[in-house]
């Protein structure tokens, strides 16, 4: 047996961009792993730059007002994709990383078939004939449950609900059987019992093709229903990282905790009560404080929170990381 | 007393098509709904995109007109009448709406904002407008210096918040609140909902609570309508939706929505397919495509909506 390693790592990435008030950082020192056919969830608020770090792995950022920090790096199979030129970045995306987008509406080109562009990622990554490439077009509608493929294949993106066009996105992402599916905010747009269905769909995938999975989503249930490990993010940092066991259970990051008691619950006992709420906003990030960025929120800020910012360390007890001066659960 | 009474309300819009742009069908958005909301009373709507919904709510305050249907507000038929005599009733109901981006128009401070229906209705005398205005900046958490500001300058919550000043303006017993915390983030939806709540109590407000979010539902409201393409399913008190849903709608709703515990090895509830398209529903009941209980009435006749016990009504053929 060999010890496993993770397919993707990500360390220290900083990501900025350039903007009329000046340089603004969204992503700052960010490190995490990726290992083979794990659920990852990377949530937080709008804001927050977690969409910021999936597109910096992806390097979808605009060339010229974004920039990776020179420090950061993003390895993956021996490549730094931080760095990494066009052509490399050309021959990994949709083929060993590939990813899917919020919006089924608008991620789609509405004026080519379904199947044109499936045959679109098969005809730049694999070496199947016209026929193959078909076949496997198909092939994918149908492991995705479209019904009718063989007809479905034809159509256009308008005549496919929202649901199976994100079916259809999930299709095009796994056609070349990719390593790493990096999924942002897949369900968001989409109604409850089609969530429901979509979110079925992506674990039963996972299974059979044991693709890991980056799931970026500010919605905490979730990630309570499909994800093995959690990154908290919070103004461009990472605040806290664990389990999904240990994050819901014992969250340690005051902002942590109070993110999951905002949530709304089900039964008599909390019913038309007032929720714990956090109070204020997230600071914007050309005006980050000195100190913690959620100290003017946190009820548990003391002095040395507004003048320090505090590191990503293990905790005393538990040894999983937290970026807080007084973490949760000391006793 | 119900405050509000709504009688077999329709709406179907018209759909043109074709080279002489004739009407070639209709989108059955709201199919004969009835119900009463008590004076004080929250009730929510929960339901998928495009079950008609947002159209209830605004059939409702008349911001669109009905195909038939009656709404009795505090005793009064409203639907038929004129502008006129509608004005008082329109004072009396506002609305709420989802976006806070978009419903605020980006020209006008905030001042302008809520001053402009405040003016128009005469609800205090001109040289008290200005400490209104502060007064219901004050109510919905934002300062009253603020009030020369646009809408640009705050943030989505704060927006929120200025949507329900606009709607708290004219002093209404009524509020129509059309998903007021979806575009939000889990944080300040949290915050909005609870001055929604503080100002319901404070206010003794009655409102309609639309949401597709039954955690929220069940978290604010009092009873509870399901609908499902245009047609209300269920109706039932919020607190028995665990365990006393009826329906199989409600019943994969309620199965279908994740739950914030990962010990709860639970499977979600899949249901096939998607809602039918409200422009050619099916025949029977709305359901039946997607139903795990059909049977061959159900493709027949569309299942009346039955009390079941008190205050809750189901419209199920296999529901006994």
């Amino acid at each position: 047996m060999t010890t496993p390693t993770p397919i993707l790592r990500v360390e220290n990435l900083t990501t900025s961009f350039r903007t009329d008030d000046g340089v603004v950082t969204a992503v700052d020192d960010v490190s995490f792993n990726v290992w083979p056919g794990e659920s990852l969830a990377i949530v937080g608020e709008s804001g927050c730059g977690k969409t910021v770090t999936s597109k910096s792995v992806m390097r979808l950022l605009p060339e010229y007002t974004s920039m990776i920090a020179p420090e950061s790096k993003i390895l993956f199979g021996g490549v730094d994709l931080a760095h990494a030129d066009e052509r490399t970045m050309r021959s990994i995306r949709g083929a060993k990383i590939a990813m899917i987008f919020q919006e089924p509406m608008t991620s789609l080109n509405p004026v080519f078939t379904v199947g044109w562009q499936l045959d679109e990622a098969l005809r730049y990554h694999t070496s199947l004939s016209r026929k193959g490439r078909r076949e496997r077009a198909i092939e994918m509608l149908r492991l995705v449950e479209i019904p009718n493929p063989e007809q479905r294949v034809d159509e256009y993106p308008h005549q496919l609900s929202g649901g199976m066009r994100q079916r259809v996105m999930i299709a095009i992402a796994l056609c070349c059987e990719p390593d790493i599916l990096v999924a942002d905010e897949p369900t968001t747009a989409l109604d409850v019992t089609i969530q429901a269905q979509i979110l079925h769909l992506m674990e039963d995938l996972k299974k059979k093709l044991n693709t890991a999975v980056m799931l970026i989503t500010h919605d905490l249930g979730v990630v309570a229903q499909v994800c093995d490990r959690v990154i908290v993010m919070y103004a461009g940092r990472v605040i806290e990282k664990g389990t999904v066991r240990e994050i819901f259970h014992s969250p340690q990051h005051p902002y942590t905790k109070a993110l999951l008691d905002s949530i709304p619950k089900a039964g008599r006992r909390e019913h038309g009560k007032r929720l714990p709420t956090i109070e204020g906003i997230v600071p914007s990030l050309d005006d980050l404080p000195e100190g913690c960025r959620f100290e003017a929120r946190c009820p548990l800020a003391e002095k040395r929170c507004a003048d320090e910012e505090p590191d990503i360390v293990p905790h005393a007890f538990t040894e999983r990381p937290v970026r807080c001066h007084f973490p949760l659960n000391q006793t | 007393m119900s405050l509000i009474r709504v009688d077999n309300m329709v709406k179907h819009f018209p759909v043109r098509g074709g080279v002489l742009n004739r009407i070639v069908g209709k989108v059955h958005a709201v199919n004969g709904v009835s119900f009463r909301i008590d004076e004080g009373e929250v009730l929510g709507v929960v339901g998928e995109s495009g079950c008609g919904k947002s159209t209830l709510g605004k059939l409702i305050i008349r911001l669109i007109e009905s195909t038939s249907g009656e709404v009795h507000y505090d005793g009064t038929e409203i639907t038929h009448l004129g502008h006129n005599d509608m004005l008082p009733f329109r004072r009396r109901m506002q609305i709420v709406f989802q976006d806070p981006y978009s419903s605020l128009n980006p020209r006008l401070t905030v001042n302008a904002l809520l001053k402009e229906a405040i003016v128009f209705h005469s609800i205090v005398p001109p040289s008290e407008v200005e400490s209104h205005i502060d007064k219901l900046m004050a109510k919905v958490g934002l300062r009253p210096d603020q009030k020369n500001r646009f809408p640009h300058e705050f943030s989505g919550g704060q927006r929120q918040r200025i949507g329900i000043a606009r709607a708290l303006a004219l002093n209404p017993d009524f509020i129509v609140a059309d998903e007021p915390v979806s575009a939000l983030d889990v944080s300040i939806q949290a915050q909005v909902l609870n001055l929604m709540m503080d100002l319901k109590d404070e206010l003794g407000l009655t409102l309609l609570f639309i949401s597709h979010d039954l955690k929220v539902i069940e978290h604010f409201c009092d009873r509870v309508l399901v609908m499902y393409l245009g047609y209300v399913v269920e109706e039932m008190n919020c607190l028995d939706i665990h365990g006393e849903a009826r329906h199989p709608y409600t019943q994969a709703l309620l199965g279908a929505n994740p739950v914030n515990d990962p010990d709860e090895d639970r499977e979600l509830t899949v249901l096939e397919g998607d809602v039918p398209s409200p422009f050619s529903p099916p025949k029977g009941c709305p359901f039946v495509t997607r139903c795990p209980l059909v049977e061959s009435r159900c493709h027949e006749e569309m299942p009346p909506l039955v009390e079941k016990t008190k205050g809750h009504r189901v419209a199920c053929w296999a529901v006994e």
